[in-house]
């Protein structure tokens, strides 16, 4: 019985108590054609050593790349004492922090990082967290919506914007009537092109970098949907914050939201997650923001805590006048995102931002030089969109053979641009893996038939 | 103390830094920072010993007893958690081809297989990051069935007084509007309300059962029947299937859609807040529309199932198909259960629960719905004695902090005044559910000789009870020197 700790002594005397005489009469409620029968497809429950025997052979079978794949999730080092106190049963095992005094440990947590993100975004008030960057960038939406008194909700959303962040924005925002308008980019530089008459709309989302990894115009994108009545959402990579111009001073008066996906800020890779979805904001919208929010107060002595506040926009109050249905936050990916950015400082994490960026220039270079070809003209930050004189996809195939992951093949969002590979590096790349990846390329495009070495890992 | 006031200008954890630095020279100078964000600046073993620190601030599982009624604050096995987090695991991209995943993949597919057995539903979609997003896949998938037949005039979702307030809030977000159905003095749904109240407009009931009052809607079948004949589809919010869990399978009461919560069912870590895990099951005809991705298994070979594969589907609800790392924990919790373990999970759940109602009734405490069985929860209701001595729910939660046990779930279901929702869960001991019926009657000892203790309690705590008002209305979300 695995994690019940009863003996057969403990339920005959708690039935007693009960006054039933078998388990089973506890459920005499419930009538008796809705009794399950045997589970058929769950198997015969396993020890820890076999299962952890069963999951080792599974993880074997997922095996080691040397990855270039970008794309929203990025591979960065994560300091070993990040996961380890993560993992600490207080914080592991701990429920969301409603008995504030019982919570001390992960209201504080989260009032550092809202601390920390608005230092990064520059904007005045961070939440909690939200689930990740995608639907982070929906949650936006909706909110810029509801600031925009006028009742219009026309988004203006920039094909350069993640493709899968669009996805889930419009399905979770189909069914709220909102209309989503997208922006061209210019095929020379790979930045949004803006209407010349756009017509009213609530919000511009402006990616930094955006989903090819070029840098926007942002200063002249946030001037120019302020001028036109709409509020400016950034969607920014965390680990650029530490180089690039912050929200908050975008443009003459800044972004008014700032999200994205706190993946790189010490969430590991995982096949997708568990990571975080980031916002920030001005303060005058901080009560049309979702999620929960921390707030520093004091106790019945006057000594300062911390406490979920401003809960007045939440389900579990306003039900159907709620803000969101969200009540959770990524509550320990945020606990690592902390730490990891108290374990870089700013220094570190502008390190990693330098080095993610020279790396990557390098692998432009060396990628070039192996016959792919740069697309577009723009600065980039880590990532680079590529076209190749071979299927793309056939490219990966054999990169993966000689365990390489190549990047993300966007010949299905963006089709017009060819064969087109977008790839990335950050500093986690040493200059022979750079290398080691050029020469496979070049291999590969020259369709060299030499027997390569083996390279798994 | 913050980590802010710790840090010291200059210092840094040197282990961390890159080995590489790079140029930005070529990086237009109008879009770069003028000086680096003010992040703390500390030494490694400062941030190691200042989040040590913070976590023993915390209550959790692994030190507590947590009764969080509609919580299941299980026990998360350790064993999860290291094994969900080996090397090739957390190295995988999520946009890395199927061939680098295929024991990942497989055991998504497997998890998937079991949740669809125990659930009784026809198709799993693990693809929801929480509760409440498995809620809103729900209702989205009901929306798109009834638009994907041209039934769009059904706008009302149903939804009893008792539900979680999620329940309203995620009708609203797939643009229905909310009608609330009484409870009844049993705590049962009332019937002749959910008659009057089902017609050509009905979308669909959302119903928990066993309810967030600890008790199974013994009428289940009626419900199923009347939701049913007005065209209605039914929704089971999973929240209390600790309750029934190898027990009673949700499609088998007739719901066509539910959300599981596995952060409780399943174990896996609350974590101060999530990241959860709120995979959907559903029937037959919701199949088309579930959210991508889904794992198939095509010939042997694993891969996760997109818009092409389900042109129907509700689309997608993040950017990287969902808390990869909370299933795997869940899928290897399952494992260890595995069947039998299951079925051992509701009656287990359902003899602590109904124990501890007994000792507390017992000793005097005034039930909510005295002559129902509990499920695995149940309601206590402390009305009488702040009728008699001032001292609230509230004050008897913080007073059970003092004493070491987190405090049930307060306030919720708001149908109850001066309610405690009790949830045990299957895997605490009868010495702990006897420890925590000693404090609550030593804290209604202390409530009637001297009410005052109770009130101002916590006192063991690192804060005294604190001031939501001052919270609410000075706000300060972040730390400025």
């Amino acid at each position: 019985m695995p994690f019940i700790p009863h003996s057969e002594q403990d339920v005959a005397d708690m039935l007693a108590a009960i006054g039933a005489e078998r388990i089973d009469d506890l459920f005499d409620e419930i009538p008796a054609e809705l009794r399950a029968g045997k589970l058929a497809k769950v198997p015969s429950g396993l020890s820890e050593m076999a299962v952890s025997r069963l999951l080792t052979e599974r993880a074997e079978a997922d095996g080691r790349y040397l990855n270039f794949l970008g794309a929203g999730a990025y591979e960065h080092h994560i300091p070993a004492a990040v996961w380890q106190i993560t993992t600490r049963g207080e914080f592991y095992s701990a429920y969301t922090p409603y008995q504030a005094e019982a919570s001390q440990g992960t209201l504080q947590l989260i009032y550092e990082y809202q601390t920390m993100m608005t230092r990064l975004t520059g904007l005045d008030v961070s939440n909690a967290s939200l689930y990740d960057g995608g639907s982070g960038l929906a949650e936006a939406v909706l909110m810029a919506v509801r600031t925009h008194k006028s009742g219009v909700s026309r988004i203006l959303m920039p094909r350069t914007v993640h493709p899968l962040y669009r996805a889930a924005t419009r399905a979770i925002v189909h069914n709220q009537k909102i209309d989503i308008v997208e922006l061209d980019y210019d095929p020379a530089t790979g930045r949004t092109v803006l209407p010349a008459e756009p017509g009213a709309f609530a919000a511009l989302v402006i990616p930094q970098p955006n989903f090819f990894g070029v840098l926007e115009d942002v200063d002249g994108l946030t001037t120019w949907a302020h001028h036109h009545g709409g509020r400016a959402i950034a969607l920014v990579n965390p680990t650029s914050l530490a180089i690039l111009k912050a929200p908050g001073r975008w443009g003459s008066t800044g972004a008014d939201i700032a999200v994205g996906d706190g993946q790189p800020l010490g969430a590991p890779l995982a096949s997708g997650g568990p990571y975080f979805g980031f916002m920030c904001c001005k303060q005058e919208f901080v009560r049309q923001m979702p999620g929960r929010i921390v707030g520093r107060t004091v106790d019945a002595e006057g000594k300062p805590g911390f406490t979920l506040t401003l809960q007045a926009r939440e389900q579990h109050i306003r039900r159907s006048k709620a803000t969101s249905n969200i009540c959770t936050n990524q509550g320990l990916v945020v606990t690592a995102a902390t730490q990891y950015m108290s374990l870089l400082g700013p220094e570190g994490l502008a390190r990693v931002a330098r080095a993610s960026h020279g790396n990557a220039v390098k692998m432009v270079e060396k990628l070039t030089a192996a016959g792919a070809k740069r697309v577009f003209s723009g600065a980039f930050f880590h990532e680079a969109v590529l076209q190749l004189p071979a299927a793309v996809a056939k490219v990966l195939h054999a990169l993966l053979g000689q365990g390489i992951v190549g990047g993300y093949d966007l010949s299905r969002d963006y089709p017009e641009l060819g064969s087109a590979l977008l790839v990335c590096s950050t500093e986690t790349k040493t200059e022979e893996d750079l290398d080691k990846y050029a020469q496979q390329m070049q291999r590969i495009l020259s369709k060299t038939t030499e027997p390569p070495p083996c390279a798994r890992k | 103390m913050l980590i802010f006031e710790q840090a010291h200008p200059g210092r840094r954890a040197h282990a961390q830094l890159p080995d590489i630095d790079g140029d930005i020279a070529d990086l237009p100078t109008d879009l770069l920072r003028d000086s680096p964000p003010a992040l703390p600046q500390c030494s490694e073993m400062d941030v190691v010993r200042h989040y040590t620190r913070l976590s023993q601030k915390n209550f959790s599982i692994d030190t507590q007893f947590y009764p969080l009624g509609s919580c299941t604050m299980k026990y998360n096995p350790r064993a999860c958690n290291s094994l969900a987090m080996l090397p090739q695991f957390l190295a995988r991209h999520p946009h890395a081809p199927a061939e680098t995943g295929q024991g990942f993949l497989q055991c998504m597919h497997e998890l998937q297989e079991m949740l669809k057995d125990v659930t009784g539903m026809a198709g799993v979609s693990l693809a929801p990051m929480a509760g409440a997003q498995g809620e809103f896949a729900g209702v989205a998938m009901i929306r798109a069935y009834h638009d994907a037949r041209g039934d769009s005039a059904r706008r009302e979702i149903l939804v009893p007084d008792a539900a979680h307030g999620t329940n309203p809030a995620t009708a609203v977000m797939c643009g229905y509007t909310v009608r609330e159905i009484p409870t009844d003095a049993q705590g049962n749904v009332d019937l002749e309300a959910l008659r009057a109240a089902v017609g050509p407009q009905t979308a669909g009931l959302m119903l928990t059962n066993p309810s967030t009052l600890g008790v199974f809607e013994k009428a289940i079948l009626q419900i199923r029947d009347i939701v049913h004949a007005a065209g209605g589809l039914l929704y089971y919010d999973g929240a209390n299937l600790n309750a029934i869990l190898g027990r009673v399978k949700p499609g088998d009461m007739g719901f066509d859609v539910i959300h599981m919560n596995l952060h409780k069912t399943f174990s896996t870590p609350h974590g101060g807040g999530g990241p959860g895990a709120g995979p959907v099951g559903v029937a037959e005809r919701l199949l088309p529309f579930m959210p991508v991705p889904v794992v198939v298994n095509d010939n042997g070979i694993y891969r996760q199932a997109t818009e092409a594969d389900l042109p129907q589907t509700i689309g997608r609800l993040s950017a990287n198909g969902g808390n990869a790392g909370v299933l795997l924990r869940a899928y290897i919790y399952a494992r260890m259960l595995g069947a039998e373990g299951m079925h051992r999970v509701a009656e287990f759940a359902t003899l602590n629960a109904n124990y501890l109602m007994a000792r507390l009734a017992a000793a005097g405490f005034e039930l909510a719905y005295p002559t129902r069985r509990a499920s695995h929860e149940f309601i206590v209701s402390l009305k009488k004695l702040k009728d008699e001595t001032g001292v609230t729910a509230m004050d008897f939660a913080k007073r059970l902090l003092d004493y070491g046990y987190h405090a049930p779930t307060t306030y919720f279901p708001l149908l109850v005044p001066e309610c405690l929702l009790i949830e045990p869960t299957e895997t605490e001991s009868k010495e702990t559910l006897d420890g925590f019926v000693e404090a609550m009657s030593k804290i209604r000892q202390e409530a009637e000789s001297n009410p005052e203790l109770v009130r101002g309690a916590p006192y063991t705590q690192p804060v005294r009870r604190l001031d939501d008002v001052r919270a609410a209305r000075e706000l300060d979300l972040t730390w400025k020197k």
